[in-house]
């Protein structure tokens, strides 16, 4: 065999399950799902094409408002994400030691060896009525009835960005590892104090990496389900919970993939009004980290 | 002007330890308004933590910095008014050039105006006029050089530390550099401090050296008292190329020594500068090539001074820094400088040829303990 025939075998074979993955799990069920989505039921098993079940999703407020309300609180998972993982990113790569910056990182890790499941039921055994610190604050007496702590917007977002968080340490610690230090010395020997040296130089610098950061912690949270139906409950609201109720309780999987795309188009462009805001490209962002 | 202020940056008993290594040890130095100095040292030799402590990126152990006659132990770096170009330069990727050279004027509170005026002032100083837009990147290295200068000069500081700067640029770059740092120091007329391990940019650039080792100044002085009275057995190994041999005082007269090599050598030599030797001392004899003449054995009579006789054995041919080396009758290596025309008359290896030199180009010091 020649050698050039080797070298195409072998990528063949190498891109192979890449090219199954992506065609199997990724492409046919958006098409299917695209073709479901686009079928207007008029009767019992009668169907047309149409966009009837995108006008059901501009009819009904309760639908968009749902769809706003899990945006924003995405966006701002991702703001509290961004605003404990940089100090704690920056912590690992620029101050901590090279032997302790590999067990810090580690300890980083640890809680993806746990289910999101268990991870959440542990917030609950926590936060119920009858949970840990509700007892605790009894017994200690600032509170004389137990309080319920679960089922509200702020338990969500804390359990969001508990999950999330470490996914955007990763790509922040990559980026200001990066940075030469005697940057940021340069940055002080000139002349700038440390808010002016944080804004002007490590910022700008770790760019890529928060911008990637953002776009991976924002698209996880948004279609995320566990975390917020199990913390949140019924209130929770969260758009994917809206997605399956439509597959599952109303057996309308033609309204389910409507919504679907209208979810993957929503944050697709809100990701890409991001790129846009912070002059980034995914190239040099995601790609990279 | 005061007294002290006719020194731009004065050092005095300075140490740094980290833990138990003392890695600067009570260096003392005033450094002149205006002059090009440099600190030279073999790498680990504690140049770097010394600047770094007038940065005022490291606080001294001991010992007070004083930069126009006012202490700066206690000033963060940022306030201090002495600038440094890093070794790998440090410029912000993700600004370009005008923003870069901008960055220091705009952290001073300098208005829009005449920020826009300094900056092109100074891009035309170092006659860059029309990179200001351009990014990092795209410039070639020597450009980045200048550029990470003129980011320090637009603040116009009372001191500039260089940190080896010149230590990624290939060597054709490296040569136009040195001149061109030399040029930009005279025009800028700033104290320029210059840190390296390169002997040769030592030599050319600065008005006066100091030579470090093991966190001491081992001597301070323009660049020709280093080379031709150095003031230690470092100094004289470490500044320039030497032949170098160990041996023993055979006896002492005034200012001269008679040596007798480990080699069987005996050779008569000047004491170095400040040397006290008595007869059996052990000392370290240092020859420079270029004070070594090397002649085809012809017969004539031996000339008086040292010398010794050999075969070449090898030729050095490096255009008008060419050497010969010669192996002595007890298989020494010695290094000399000779001319190479191409003609028919230069030495061929395999020749006996006789070296002789001065014994004033022949300086003696005591033998250290543990030699460098």
């Amino acid at each position: 065999m020649r050698q050039s025939d080797f070298r195409r075998l072998s990528l063949i074979l190498l891109f192979a399950p890449f090219a199954l993955w992506i065609l199997l799990l990724i492409v046919l069920p958006h098409i299917g799902m695209g073709v479901l989505a686009l079928r207007e039921k008029v009767a019992p098993r009668v169907y047309e094409f149409g966009f009837g079940n995108f006008l059901e999703f501009m009819h009904e407020p309760i639908y968009w408002n749902t769809l706003i309300r899990t945006g924003s609180m995405s966006l701002l998972v991702t703001a509290l994400a961004l605003l404990i993982g940089f100090p704690i990113a920056y912590y690992i790569a620029k101050i901590a030691g090279p032997r302790s910056r590999g067990a810090l990182f580690l300890v980083c890790l640890i809680p993806l060896w746990v289910s999101d499941l268990i991870r959440a039921f542990g917030w609950i055994l926590l936060l119920r009525e009858t949970g840990v610190i509700s007892s605790a604050l009894q017994a200690a007496g600032l509170i004389d009835a137990p309080v319920e702590l679960l089922y509200n917007d702020a338990t969500v977002v804390i359990g969001l960005v508990y999950t999330v968080i470490l996914f955007m340490i990763v790509p922040l610690v990559s980026t200001l590892d990066g940075m030469d230090n005697a940057m940021i010395e340069a940055g002080y020997n000139l002349g700038g104090n440390g808010f002016t040296v944080l804004r002007r130089i490590i910022i700008p610098y770790a760019m890529p990496g928060i911008v990637a950061g953002c776009i991976i912690v924002f698209m996880l949270t948004a279609g995320s389900y566990l975390t917020p139906i199990l913390l949140g409950g019924k209130y929770s609201s969260w758009f994917t919970e809206t997605i399956y109720q439509q597959f599952i309780t109303r057996y309308n999987w033609e309204g389910g993939a409507a919504f679907g795309f209208l979810l993957l188009a929503f944050t697709s462009a809100v990701v890409w009004i991001g790129l846009k805001l912070s002059r980034q490209t995914l190239a040099g962002t995601v790609a990279k980290s | 002007m005061t007294a002290s202020s006719e020194f731009d940056l004065e050092c005095e008993a300075v140490s740094k330890s980290f833990g138990p290594v003392r890695a600067v040890d009570e260096v003392s130095v005033k450094i002149p308004s205006g002059s090009f100095f440099s600190i030279l040292g073999p790498s680990g030799c504690g140049k770097t933590t010394l600047m770094r402590m007038i940065a005022g990126f490291e606080d001294p152990s001991s010992g007070d910095i004083r930069i126009k006659g006012r202490s700066v132990v206690d000033v963060p770096p940022n306030k201090r008014n002495v600038k440094m170009v890093f070794q790998h330069l440090a410029l912000f990727p993700m600004m370009n050039v005008y923003e870069n050279i901008a960055y220091g004027l705009r952290c001073n509170g300098v208005g829009k105006a005449e920020i826009g005026r300094r900056v092109t002032d100074v891009l035309e100083r170092i006659a860059l006029p029309d990179v200001g837009e351009r990014q990092i990147h795209q410039l070639s290295g020597g450009q980045k050089q200048r550029i990470a200068i003129a980011r320090c000069m637009v603040l116009d500081p009372d001191v500039l530390l260089l940190d080896e700067p010149l230590g990624a640029l290939d060597l054709k770059l490296r040569e136009a550099m040195k001149i061109e740092l030399k040029l930009l120091q005279h025009q800028f007329n700033t104290t320029f401090v210059y840190i390296t391990h390169d002997q040769s940019e030592a030599l050319v650039m600065s008005d006066r050296v100091a030579v470090m080792n093991n966190g001491r100044f081992e001597q301070i002085g323009t660049p020709q008292e280093l080379y031709h009275r150095p003031a230690s057995a470092f100094v004289a190994g470490f500044v320039g190329d030497a032949n170098r041999w160990s041996g023993r005082v055979v006896e002492v007269s005034n200012p001269h020594a008679r040596i007798e090599t480990s080699a069987g050598l005996s050779a008569l030599c000047a004491l170095g500068n400040g040397q006290k030797l008595r007869p059996g001392d052990r000392v370290e004899v240092f020859v420079r090539p270029e004070f070594i003449r090397a002649e085809r054995l012809n017969g004539a009579p031996t000339p008086d001074g040292n010398g010794l006789t050999g075969t070449v054995d090898s030729l050095l041919f490096n255009g008008a820094n060419s050497r010969v080396l010669v192996r002595s009758k007890n298989a020494e290596l010695i290094e000399a400088d000779v001319t190479l025309t191409g003609g028919a008359d230069d030495l061929k290896p395999g020749e006996a040829v006789r070296l002789s030199w001065s014994p004033e180009q022949a300086k003696c010091f005591a033998a250290e303990a543990a030699t460098a």
